[in-house]
């Protein structure tokens, strides 16, 4: 700054005893002081048009040596007739036409709302559109400590394909998978029982109507796991802030799995309770 | 007689050149694979080794550090994936030798199972792995499930993908139970009885769910051969189809979740 600036003592006066703060008054008073200097020297108040502007900006550029051509922040092509016809200073955009162009991307005028294309131009698809960035992945500014997946996931995961593989060849080579006599509809077994992991069904189906038992609860039960993510609203991981759901769904997960040992271990002939030492094991997996 | 000389036998690096510098090997591994211009094991080719691999589905070229920690995983839901696998492969040969019939009289299914144990090589071998392994399944998903729940790893943005595990679970239980019956033994009749009886307490239309399950008003041959198609082909197609969105979804939220 070259020269100082003289405030304007009545604007300062009249801010303070509104009861702005002296710093609020100062500014605008400073502000008002420049604006009767300018008013004073003639010169215009006020944002400036687009042709004015241009005019002041092309022979600076032309200085510079640069081309005019694309200017400014728009980021769609203007529509070609715009551009050859209208001459403003290298392809900027009347005020008007921008109002336009604003009204047509935000679907104004009946017409259906395009970003960056105006609605009436010749182009039949966007240049460029604006996407956020979490509309296409989760992206993450901060760098996270990661490893090459070759060799060190992939030699993890390939060490653990061989220990589950030679686990199931091991299990098989030594116990047989059970068969037992033809399929005969007409004699039932003494023990009839689901497969194991139904075995929870069936052993509510000693104490509950089959409706009940059978299709609402684990009805009920899938849709609230189902649901999970969307009533546990708690955003932490962390398994001492979420003792409530990690007490509920330990809850839910012992209650099936007794329900499992009982129907599988403890139930025998016509399904009544015998304890396996007693009885024998009537369970086959 | 002029004494026959051999021509000299191609030293290893001229045997590798034939091999690799040529149209085909040129077209099926692409340029900045590691079978074209060998791996030094450097960042730049461990980078390559993912990208120009058909794994580059699954995994990123970089993953969290911390999620190669086996206390964390425990490779639950990896195992799965790989039983998966592994009962297609078996269940595959069990194809071969099965047939899905039960007339009365003509019980060919039982009558495979007896002869695909007794005199068929690897037979019970397969069998037995086809049986075992598909209980281990149903075991793996369901810890797979109480893991991620532990872990907390189903909240944003991951809930979408926890209720396409629960139907991948489903899927699982019902591929097993489907298989239950394919032996058409004793146990497999009863069990799928017991499991069937219950579905026909379903609301409303309880009888029709039934009947379409077991192609009649009991199990019998029609049956057999709904459920053999159900647990060979619809089933395991089914499967595929949310277990690539499975996966896709873990890349898209961003890989593994935690660490906690």
């Amino acid at each position: 700054m070259s020269e100082e600036v003289q405030i304007d003592q009545e604007v300062y006066d009249r801010l303070i005893a509104e009861g702005k703060s002296e710093r609020i008054a100062r500014a605008k008073a400073k502000a008002a002081g420049v604006r009767k200097a300018k008013e004073a020297s003639g010169e215009k108040l006020g944002p400036r048009s687009a042709e004015e502007l241009a005019a002041k900006a092309a022979p600076a550029a032309a200085a510079a040596g640069g081309d005019t051509g694309e200017g400014g922040g728009v980021a769609t092509m203007a529509p070609p007739a715009a551009k050859a016809g209208n001459g403003n200073g290298g392809g900027r955009l009347s005020p008007e036409e921008r109002a336009a162009r604003v009204a047509a991307s935000l679907g104004k005028g009946g017409e259906a709302a395009s970003i960056g294309v105006p609605a009436a131009s010749a182009h039949t698809h966007r240049m460029l559109a604006l996407v956020p960035p979490a509309g296409i992945q989760q992206v993450k500014t901060e760098q996270e400590d990661k490893v090459y997946t070759w060799p060190h996931l992939l030699l993890v995961e390939f060490v653990a394909l061989l220990a589950m593989g030679s686990f199931v060849l091991l299990v098989s080579f030594f116990l047989d998978a059970p068969l037992g006599s033809l399929a005969n509809a007409n004699e039932v077994p003494a023990i009839n029982k689901a497969p194991w992991y139904f075995m929870g069904l069936q052993e509510l189906l000693r104490y509950f109507h089959p409706m009940v038992a059978g299709v609402t609860l684990p009805g009920v039960a899938i849709v609230l796991l189902m649901a999970a993510p969307y009533v546990d609203k708690n955003p932490s991981a962390q398994p001492e802030n979420r003792k409530t759901a990690n007490l509920a769904f330990t809850f839910f997960m012992v209650f099936w799995g007794v329900l499992v040992i009982i129907g599988s271990f403890i139930r025998g002939a016509g399904y009544e309770w015998v304890w396996p030492w007693v009885n024998g094991l009537g369970f086959v997996l | 007689m002029a004494k026959l000389s051999l021509p000299k036998p191609p030293s290893g690096d001229e045997l590798k050149a034939s091999v690799q510098d040529n149209v085909i090997w040129r077209s099926i591994f692409r340029p900045g694979s590691i079978y074209r211009k060998g791996y030094r094991d450097t960042s730049r080719d461990r980078a390559l080794a993912s990208m120009n691999n058909v794994l580059y589905h699954l995994h990123p070229v970089k993953v969290k550090r911390h999620g190669l920690k086996l206390t964390y995983t425990y490779c639950l839901g990896g195992m799965s994936f790989f039983l998966f696998v592994l009962l297609t492969i078996t269940g595959i040969f069990l194809m071969f030798f099965y047939t899905p019939a039960a007339g009365a009289g003509t019980e060919l299914a039982y009558l495979n199972m007896r002869e695909l144990s007794a005199s068929v090589t690897f037979g019970n071998l397969v069998r037995n792995m086809h049986r075992w392994g598909a209980h281990l399944m149903v075991f793996t998903v369901f810890l797979h499930m109480a893991r991620v729940f532990y872990h907390g790893a189903y909240k944003a943005p991951r809930e979408f993908n926890w209720v396409v595990g629960v139907i991948l679970l489903l899927l699982t239980l019902l591929l097993s139970f489907t298989g239950y019956l394919l032996p058409w033994d004793q146990l497999a009749l009863w069990a799928v009885t017991v499991g069937t009886n219950m579905m026909g307490y379903t609301p409303v239309f309880g009888d029709q769910v039934q009947f379409v399950l077991l192609g009649g008003l009991e199990i019998g041959p029609a049956t057999l051969l709904r459920w053999y198609v159900l647990h060979v082909l619809f089933i395991p197609f089914v499967t595929v189809v949310f277990l690539a969105v499975h996966f896709w979804r873990i890349r898209k939220d961003g890989g593994i979740s935690g660490p906690l």
